[in-house]
């Protein structure tokens, strides 16, 4: 009974590998190769179905585009010549990371600019509060107002 | 000092709730072709009827390049604005076949009539990543030197040719665009 049962995890273990090798069917001399492949298309964007890479997209260009960057790679291009190959033909839209250039600055540092700016605000905000607070505690009743406010409160 | 604490957080909401509500209305599928004002890139193919096709063979006029493909069901929606311009003959229309089968498109072209000069045969896909193409229909504008002016991606609607592409011709030719 527990050997069927070994048994047929296996069968299942089988069954499944060739369903994740859908993207490693290039063959590469090494393995730097191939996981420089395997990195520059978990890099790239699809063109064509929008917020999935590369490697994640069964589209028809996204596998066209998988075959280039192996020809490139077995043909001896860099990454970087890779990703300016991209780039001529599909523009900043094929990055995940856009390249820093002057009309991509707020893109990067947006984020930084609004963290600095709610910074500064908490800060005047909590200096603010602070102020107020000083002066509610300047407003302390000397002796003899606090003995008049006594006889106030007992009168009643 | 303190009117600006009080209205920076405002103003950032305002600010950011245009930014968004302007986002809704934006086509995200829209990319920008990186190839306008650009030569179009340098092939030495097949035509989908086996003849041998260069850049040396592009009309020497204002034409479009259509991207089609047998299986794609847009193009047929296209196809009779592109059977139309070519009839009237003013502007040639050069189609590339993207990632299709030969013996497909010829039957594509023989059941629905064929609009091209010529179609360039692209079965691998390889001149459709020179231009920046992601997926059939896709129309490029090029201009009489050949250089790829407009792309329009997706079906070439007859409002698309008359309120994109016509003013857009009107503009290469210097002339001031109609007025409609």
């Amino acid at each position: 009974m527990s050997l069927l049962r070994y048994l047929l995890c296996l069968a299942f273990l089988l069954a499944a590998a060739p369903v994740s090798a859908q993207v490693d069917t290039f063959a590469f001399e090494n393995d730097e190769q191939q996981q420089r492949f395997r990195r520059l298309s978990n890099e790239f964007r699809c063109p064509m179905c929008q917020n999935a890479n590369l490697t994640g997209s069964t589209g028809g260009v996204a596998e066209d585009l998988r075959r280039e960057i192996h020809r490139m790679i077995l043909a001896g291009n860099t990454d970087a010549e890779i990703e300016q190959f991209m780039y001529e033909r599909y523009g900043d839209f094929i990055f995940y990371l856009p390249r820093l250039r002057a009309d991509t600055v707020l893109l990067w540092f947006g984020p930084l600019l609004f963290l600095l700016l709610g910074a500064y605000i908490g800060w005047r905000i909590f200096r603010q509060a602070k102020g107020n607070q000083e002066a509610v505690s300047g407003l302390e009743l000397d002796p003899a107002e606090q003995e008049r406010l006594r006889r106030l409160l007992n009168d009643e | 000092m303190n009117k600006f604490i009080f209205y920076a957080p405002i103003a950032a909401f305002l600010a950011l709730a245009f930014v968004l509500w302007r986002g809704l209305y934006l086509d995200p599928t829209e990319l920008p072709s990186v190839l306008i004002d650009k030569p179009m890139p340098a092939f030495a193919m097949t035509t989908v009827e086996g003849e041998p096709v260069d850049n040396s063979d592009l009309p020497g006029r204002i034409f479009l390049l259509n991207v089609w493909g047998s299986y794609c069901l847009p193009c047929l929606v296209e196809h009779p604005t592109l059977m139309r311009l070519s009839e009237e003959g003013e502007f040639p229309v050069v189609g590339v076949n993207y990632r299709d089968r030969q013996p497909l498109a010829l039957d594509w072209l023989d059941v629905n009539g064929d609009p091209f000069e010529y179609s360039i045969l692209d079965e691998e896909g390889r001149f459709g990543i020179d231009l920046g193409v992601y997926g059939a229909p896709e129309t490029f504008l090029v201009d009489g030197e050949g250089v790829i002016r407009y792309r329009h991606v997706g079906v070439l609607e007859e409002n698309v040719w008359r309120e994109v592409f016509l003013p857009a011709i009107a503009e290469l030719r210097g002339a001031p665009a109609p007025s409609r």
